[in-house]
């Protein structure tokens, strides 16, 4: 791992440079840019290092990018550098998405701006749809996954359980059957 | 249940453990304490507010933030914020110091293929719930259908989509379909 003390960047540089990505970023793609950033163009990590974070950010329940931005963070500034990188990747977005609410909500007394705005969400539940179906495809095709995949599904339209308890009760026995398997 | 800071910070608290997968798979759970649960927001309230946080940048999550500056204003905002971020922040963080001394490499890869299938699970669970709360009867229904093959089998831009699907509605209801 390329590690030269000085070139670390501070608590401040690591806000600035997550900050950048968080509001340049739409709908997916942003382990992308990370890679691009943090271990191609700036070589502060390497690439092993990088993919390991990748896969306990995904592994781990949370944002996949605000958990990348943790682990960056934290292999580069310790406990502050993760601190910094979490306040850069969702403040500035925060910030951003209020104002985008409210100016929706300025215009809310027109009958047009709801219209509009379901046209808008159809569209974008078509993203979280094709992610859906995605990561359906990604379900090894053997019955224990399967089974896993429909009762999640089950659980929480059909009887409606809370979604913490089927994940807890789900999950856990999903991963000891994995953990064995492998 | 009245919206505080406080009411809305135990709301998103528990959901933020189930963002497995990304924070999609919580939107089915989120739908449900918002709209069902607290009567906080109508079910085209929380749509319209969906909407918005894909159109906005950064995490897909923020939705969150938006509902509780909605809700409770400020404080609203960084209650949900806090609930909806805060608890998995912490796991990583602890998972991320400990990884140099544990190299759990076995438990990981039982993690990550054990909870996929809870993932697509519950990221298929949401996006029922948001074609159940979406209005515009079929023309809606047919639209993100559309719009998913699209973003399967094309390269397209989904900002571009999402204006697409703004503009498609406002013209079927100038026309008077929907």
């Amino acid at each position: 791992m390329p590690d030269t003390q000085a070139q670390r960047p501070t608590p401040l540089q690591l806000f600035l440079i997550f900050s950048r990505i968080g509001l340049t970023s739409f709908g997916g793609g942003l382990s992308g840019w990370m890679l691009r950033e943090f271990v191609q163009r700036r070589q502060l990590l390497s690439e092993e290092d990088f993919l390991n974070g990748l896969s306990i950010a995904q592994a781990l329940p949370g944002v996949n990018v605000t958990n990348m931005a943790i682990w960056i963070g934290c292999r580069l500034g310790g406990r502050s550098g993760a601190i910094a990188s979490w306040l850069g990747m969702v403040v500035p977005a925060a910030i951003v998405i209020v104002l985008i609410g409210g100016a929706f909500a300025s215009i809310s007394g027109y009958e047009l701006s709801h219209v509009a705005l379901n046209g808008a969400a159809a569209a974008a539940i078509g993203l979280s749809l094709a992610m859906g179906l995605t990561a359906a495809r990604r379900v090894p095709r053997r019955v224990f996954p399967l089974a896993v995949m429909a009762a999640t599904f089950i659980a929480v339209i059909v009887l409606q359980l809370p979604l913490l308890w089927t994940v807890l009760g789900i999950g856990s026995l999903s991963v000891a059957v994995s953990y064995h398997q492998s | 249940m009245p919206a505080t800071p406080f009411s809305i910070l135990l709301v998103f608290l528990p959901l933020s453990l189930v963002t497995i997968g990304g924070g999609q798979s919580a939107i089915a759970d989120m739908h449900r304490q918002i709209v069902d649960v607290n009567h906080w927001l109508t079910a085209a309230q929380f749509v319209d507010a969906f909407a918005i946080a894909r159109l906005a940048p950064g995490p897909g999550s923020l939705l969150a933030t938006l509902i509780g500056w909605q809700l409770a204003g400020f404080w609203g905002a960084v209650a949900a914020t806090v609930g909806i971020f805060g608890p998995t922040a912490v796991l990583i963080y602890a998972v991320t110091s400990l990884w140099s001394r544990y190299q759990g490499a076995r438990i990981l890869t039982a993690l990550e293929t054990g909870l996929r299938p809870v993932a697509a699970g519950m990221i298929l669970a949401s996006s029922y719930v948001l074609i159940q709360a979406l209005d515009g009867g079929w023309f809606g229904r047919g639209l993100a259908l559309v719009s998913t093959a699209l973003l399967m089998l094309t390269p397209v831009n989904p900002l571009l989509l999402i204006a697409a699907g703004a503009g498609c509605f406002v013209g079927l209801h100038t026309l008077a379909l929907i």
